[in-house]
């Protein structure tokens, strides 16, 4: 302590304190540099996701809108039922196009000549017939009664109304002619604009008319695709990490198996599209465009991300525990489904979630068999033809219908839900059953 | 261990299923090919499904090339019945089909797309010949000094290739080798316009492969940036720069004629009338082939092909040339609409 203190004068040795106290607003500069660094790395990384984000939602927000115009259609009983008998059949094949057109000719009565017209009819979609279709399906007794009904608006309408078509620019360089924004003013003068929610957005399936467009079918496809994916894949991802991790031999061929299995984890995923196509479709005869197909080769995509987070699981888990109840007298069997892997089972679980979230989002392999296609039905099972959320956005993208911009942005909204919801279900399950030793 | 059955049988349902369907058919019409037609095609297969209550068909987006391939591989419900395409089928893809027992193929040309060189609507209108776009785009062009050789392409401005065009680097925006718009480019504006020089055009009987090197190969150094196959992301890219130019399908022009503009090619503008009276040279003609043995196995073939030759979907005013395409002639629309009553088998004469 002596070498320590300052009254022991005269003494020419530097002393160590001193050098430390001399060093010491470096350092602290250092540290205080080092820590701004990291800041600054976070936050331009906060930047980047929310610039992201943000163009997406200032994009995306009014896709989950739509325009709809409000009409006196009369379902008129000599077009529609001449018989007048009700009979389903017919009235399912009756033309309701012409209801349509009839309606909004009698909107604007003084309208004529066949161009004009067609800008006429042209601003109802040409959806509003099946709407009318379902309508008369839904009540016969519609037939003969005139009502006021809102129309779905064709996609060049919709975008008038929400701006993205810019009335002030010279009319022959926009899509809609000076003739359709006077009827649209009219129209709106007398409250029959209105914006609404677009529930269809979330029933239908693709369409080429971006107003009656949806990811209802791709939302089932990817729901198919992933059930099959997690019932083939949990299982074998969850066995195969139990096997490789408590009953393997530790030998040549075990590490040959585990150097195997990390390098598929990197293997770029549209090779196992290849594979998908040369086995499943071309060997096997599986058909194109099937969710079952394309969760088999999401599940071999995922199997490896499950497999490693299946290990890691089972090793966290201490020692004592096996050789507690190996002690008690259990079976090596036993002892691993009664006790390890119920308590590997939470991380295993966050695994087998971000394995799923990652084949959620994924399009490459679906590229070779089949899966990025124009499928209008809603898929109702494993085979029938369908296609995925990130298909659907891919698809979209490159639409040349200026109203498909702000439906890709809301379909990546979606998509982005379900991704944060899954990983945050991953973060859940981990914190809440997780157990520290 | 219940969950672990269940699992267990739903993945022996799935198996059995796959015989299933392998033995019973499809019910649904299967289409692959040109992504160029895609737009078109999707818009009749919808209304198909909706108004004739027969299952929607499924379109594929593969490409000309990639589609041809898939259609070729033989007969059976395991194959697509229908391919588009955005260039006439090659003589060995009829080939190959005839080897692999597609052998009753059904041609249908359904239009026209017209290919445009497009600038930002702020900037001045480009006017411009087939010949200049080769000086200004090709690898290697015959050298400036008139002597019958080919040198490195050495133009880095318009004003470099003609005096009349603007004093602006060349800076243009297109598709990459896999697509049909590039390889329909090629062939109508750069081969076109190299054969404006008579060693070349000599060139074309005797050394082929030199041919195609003078003519066919877009330079590498920057002045032709390839943009990807997204034509949305070149036009917005025009939108943002006033220099640059870009190569695409005219329906994207048709939707955004309030960001961009298309440029006068040989004295026309890329119009709809334009295009369709053949005064605007650069368009192509859209094809799509029909397996004549699938017709009547798989239900809805039928249905799709009248719904398409119908005056109401490729007609004039019809709602393909809504969607942009180039309608036929009336006379060649007749024409191809009786073929397709009478699925007429074609006989791959003419083909290349």
């Amino acid at each position: 302590m002596s070498d320590d203190n300052p009254s022991s004068a005269g003494a020419p040795r530097r002393r160590t304190i001193d050098a430390v106290r001399a060093s010491l607003p470096r350092r602290y500069a250092k540290e205080r540099r080092f820590r701004l660094t990291g800041r600054l790395a976070v936050l331009t990384g906060l930047a980047f996701v929310g610039s992201l984000f943000l163009s997406i939602i200032l994009n995306g927000y009014t896709g989950f809108e739509q325009t709809y115009l409000k009409v006196q259609v009369t379902f008129d009983q000599e077009a529609l039922d001449p018989e007048g008998r009700r009979d389903p059949a017919a009235l399912a094949g009756a033309d309701y196009a012409a209801l349509v057109k009839r309606a909004m000719q009698a909107a604007f009565p003084d309208v004529s000549g066949r161009s004009e017209l067609r800008e006429l009819f042209g601003m109802v979609s040409s959806g509003a017939e099946y709407q009318l279709q379902d309508m008369v399906k839904a009540d016969p007794s519609l037939v003969g009664t005139t009502r006021d009904l809102w129309l779905i608006a064709s996609d060049d309408v919709d975008m008038v109304m929400k701006g993205h078509i810019d009335r002030r620019v010279p009319e022959d360089q926009r899509r809609v002619s000076d003739r359709v924004l006077g009827w649209l003013d009219v129209l709106e003068k007398k409250g029959a604009v209105d914006t609404r929610f677009n529930w269809r957005f979330f029933t239908n399936g693709d369409s080429r008319e971006p107003e009656l467009a949806g990811i209802g079918g791709a939302v089932m496809g990817s729901f198919y695709t992933l059930l099959v994916c997690l019932v083939i894949s949990f299982p074998i991802g969850v066995a195969a990490a139990v096997y490789l991790e408590e009953f393997a031999p530790k030998n040549r061929l075990t590490d040959l198996i585990e150097v195997n299995i990390n390098n598929l984890a990197a293997v770029p995923s549209i090779v196992f599209g290849l594979l998908g196509l040369a086995v499943l479709i071309n060997f096997f005869g599986m058909p194109r465009s099937a969710p079952v197909v394309g969760g088999l080769v999401l599940a071999l995509m995922v199997l490896p991300t499950i497999i490693i987070a299946g290990r890691a699981a089972l090793k966290s888990v201490p020692p004592s525990i096996r050789e507690a109840a190996l002690g008690v007298g259990a079976s090596k069997m036993q002892t691993v489904f009664h006790h390890v892997l119920p308590l590997a089972m939470p991380g295993m679980m966050t695994g087998m979630i971000i394995g799923m979230a990652h084949a959620l989002g994924e399009t490459a392999p679906l590229l070779m068999i089949g899966m990025v296609a124009f499928v209008v039905d809603v898929p109702k099972g494993f085979f029938d033809p369908s296609t995925l959320l990130p298909v659907q956005i891919y698809l979209w993208a490159d639409s040349p219908e200026r109203a498909f911009v702000e439906k890709t942005a809301a379909a990546i909204i979606v998509l982005l839900a379900f991704l944060i919801a899954m990983n945050a279900l991953a973060v859940y399950l981990r914190k809440r059953f997780e157990r520290r030793w | 261990m219940l969950s672990k059955t269940l699992k267990l049988t739903v993945l022996a349902t799935a198996v059995a299923a796959t015989g299933a369907y392998a033995s019973a058919g499809r019910d649904y019409i299967s289409i692959v090919g040109s992504s160029t037609v895609y737009p078109f095609a999707t818009v009749v297969a919808e209304k198909v499904g909706k108004a004739k209550g027969i299952k929607t068909p499924k379109i594929e987006s593969t490409g000309t090339g990639g589609g041809m391939k898939l259609f070729c591989n033989g007969i059976g419900v395991e194959h697509p019945d229908i391919s588009n395409a955005s260039r006439r089928i090659k003589q060995g893809e009829f080939e190959t089909c005839q080897k692999n027992g597609v052998t009753n193929i059904v041609e249908m040309k359904v239009g026209y797309d017209g290919i445009v060189l497009a600038n930002a609507k702020a900037a001045p209108l480009m006017k411009i010949s087939r010949k200049d776009l080769y000086l200004a785009l090709s690898k290697e062009v015959p050298d400036p000094t008139g002597a019958p050789k080919m040198v490195p392409n050495p133009y880095k401005t318009w004003k470099d290739v003609s005096k009349d065009l603007p004093d602006t680097k060349i800076e243009v925006l297109g598709p990459p080798p896999t697509s049909g718009t590039r390889d329909a480019f090629v062939e109508l504006v750069m081969e076109e316009g190299c054969k404006k020089f008579d060693f070349i055009k000599a060139m074309e009987k005797e050394n082929k492969d030199g041919f195609k090197k003078a003519c066919m190969t877009v330079r590498e150094d920057g002045a032709y940036v390839e943009a990807g196959e997204n034509d949305n992301l070149i036009v917005q890219k025009l939108a943002a720069n006033k220099n640059a130019f870009g190569v695409f399908g005219f329906s994207f022009l048709d939707q955004n004629a309030d960001k961009v503009k298309g440029s006068e090619v040989e004295g026309a503008l890329p119009t709809f009338e334009n295009i369709a009276a053949g005064a605007y040279k650069v368009s192509r003609p859209l094809y799509f082939y029909v397996k004549k043995a699938h017709v009547d196995v798989i239900p809805g073939i039928r249905e799709y092909l009248t719904e398409f030759t119908s005056d109401k979907a490729w007609g004039k005013d019809g709602y393909l040339a809504e969607k942009g395409m180039i309608p036929m002639p009336e006379a060649e629309r007749k024409q191809f609409a009786a073929d397709a009553q009478q699925l007429k088998v074609m006989t791959g004469e003419g083909l290349h």
